[in-house]
């Protein structure tokens, strides 16, 4: 469990982030959700200790983050696995190569052991055909789900993913989705997901949190994010036609359901 | 860049080499880098070592030849002359001033430009020490190879002279080899081998620290390349200054 408390970053004086304090729960899939320029990145950023927040504390398992010795901090990283934006597999090692490197680098087990695990993330994520090309020979889509499994390999408690469906057409984005879903269910992990795309929310958030303007200007369910009554929420969420309809025909359907019940 | 500007660069390259300056968390990893370095800054460079230290050694022996025709000096100055220029200076400093192009800017691309697509903030997060799994094998590469750099630097720099003498006759061959081996001091080897180490931890430690400290895209890797190969040849001379005084003065 992540708990975060009246998080406040200031950049030269700029508010990014105004006194955050929320709660990500172990086996759920947590949705930032925000426009761009929301705080929602630098939120995350914080999260994982690669900006140093103004004020507040980040608590890991009831430790916090920003007090830890950094011989602390090397210990909790272990336990987080990252999924980057734009994937950031290195580009000189294989497939196999970048999902056994947190092996390499922090398990005792022999060559053997380690690439039987690698091997066994990338299975997982269903690229096993994919295991000796470089990241420039392979799909955005499978440069996720190769990140996903590199994130994995070490069995994470933490799994961040930084807007992981950006740039995919619809189907890999779904894809993608209901694998950090599956995972988090299958490790128990706890799961913090910055995104924009209103269909991963729906796809696969348990809990969402809405920023605006470095403000937490929203917590909920996914099912109480369409019937907000916070005018930025919905303002954000019903930006998308798509959504727009589909709240007129719950209202239909709501109305239809309430003649009939008369 | 401003006088403050200098010193916050002083203070941010001393900080970022004491983080790459330390036991790499594995010796595996980093032994298997160290190699694979060593063959891509070092092995890869022979061949311009090669090309420029054979004609430049070649010019050198026409242009003494040319302007010491006078008959007060013997001809086998030609060779001794050549040969001092070729071991002190043009194999350590004028080599390095290559390989601060040709190293320096391959370094500070490849780092700079994994900065920008996180994959150093990736090493990071893994709790890795980015600074010294990317630099520390780089720097320890080319530091240990530039002896081997500077030697085939200094056969072909002479053997340059030596094939000129054979098609042009002035000086003769015999000549020429009796002036490389006058006044012969092995001390000059030594100097020459030591402070081109000291240029190769210039080069790949400058060039590293312009790497990491990208921010922004890739207009912004292209300005540290070129900036760390500016900075590069700058404190090269400055430090030729300083070592020559020291060592020979």
């Amino acid at each position: 469990m992540i708990v975060v408390k009246n998080l406040i970053k200031e950049f030269e004086g700029r508010m990014v982030l105004d006194d955050i304090s929320t709660t990500f729960d172990r086996g759920a899939v947590n949705m930032i959700i925000g426009k761009s320029g929301s705080g929602k990145t630098v939120f995350l950023k914080c999260l994982i200790g690669l900006i140093k927040p103004s004020s507040g504390a980040i608590l890991y398992d009831n430790e916090n983050f920003l007090s830890m010795k950094s011989k602390e901090v090397k210990q909790l990283r272990r336990y987080m696995g990252v999924l980057f934006q734009g994937s950031a597999l290195f580009d000189s090692k294989t497939v196999l190569e970048n999902v056994m490197f947190p092996l390499d680098m922090f398990s005792r087990k022999n060559k053997r052991e380690r690439q039987k695990r690698a091997e066994f993330c990338l299975e997982r994520v269903n690229l096993s055909d994919a295991i000796d090309l470089y990241p420039s020979e392979i799909s955005g889509g499978m440069m996720k789900r190769a990140a996903i499994a590199r994130a994995i390999a070490l069995n994470p408690k933490y799994l961040f993913c930084d807007e992981p469906n950006s740039g995919l057409d619809p189907k890999t984005a779904q894809l993608i989705d209901e694998l950090i879903y599956d995972i988090t269910k299958d490790f128990n992990m706890t799961t913090v997901v910055v995104s924009h795309d209103m269909n991963s929310v729906m796809n696969i958030g348990d809990h969402v949190i809405f920023f605006n303007e470095g403000i937490k200007e929203w917590d909920g369910t996914k099912s109480e994010v369409m019937n907000s009554d916070n005018q930025a929420l919905n303002d954000f969420v019903f930006a998308s036609d798509l959504f727009k309809k589909i709240k007129e025909a719950d209202e239909i359907i709501a109305e239809k359901e309430e003649e009939r019940v008369k | 860049m401003s006088i403050t500007g200098f010193f916050e660069n002083v203070g941010s390259y001393t900080l970022l080499m004491k983080r790459v300056l330390t036991i790499p968390d594995r010796m595996r990893e980093f032994f298997k880098d160290y190699f694979q370095e060593m063959y891509k800054l070092g092995v890869n460079s022979i061949w311009i070592v090669v090309i420029i230290s054979f004609f430049i050694g070649a010019v050198i022996v026409m242009q003494i030849a040319l302007n010491i025709a006078s008959p007060m000096l013997p001809r086998f100055t030609v060779g001794a002359v050549s040969r001092e220029i070729i071991l002190l200076e043009f194999s350590s400093t004028i080599m390095c001033l290559i390989l601060a192009g040709k190293v320096g800017s391959n370094i500070s691309s490849e780092i700079g430009t994994m900065r920008i697509t996180e994959q150093v903030d990736a090493l990071d997060i893994m709790g890795v020490n980015s600074a010294n799994y990317l630099i520390f094998p780089k720097i320890t590469a080319f530091v240990s190879f530039m002896p081997v750099l500077v030697v085939f630097s200094m056969f072909m720099g002479i053997f340059g002279g030596y094939m000129i003498c054979i098609f042009t006759g002035t000086p003769t061959v015999d000549t020429y080899v009796f002036g490389i081996q006058s006044f012969f001091r092995e001390k000059l080897i030594w100097y020459s081998i030591v402070k081109s180490m000291l240029f190769g931890f210039i080069i790949s430690s400058v060039s590293a620290y312009f790497g990491y400290s990208v921010k922004g895209g890739a207009l912004d890797v292209g300005r540290a390349s070129t900036d760390s190969v500016v900075i590069n040849s700058v404190l090269i001379l400055a430090t030729d200054l300083v070592f020559t005084q020291l060592v020979l003065g």
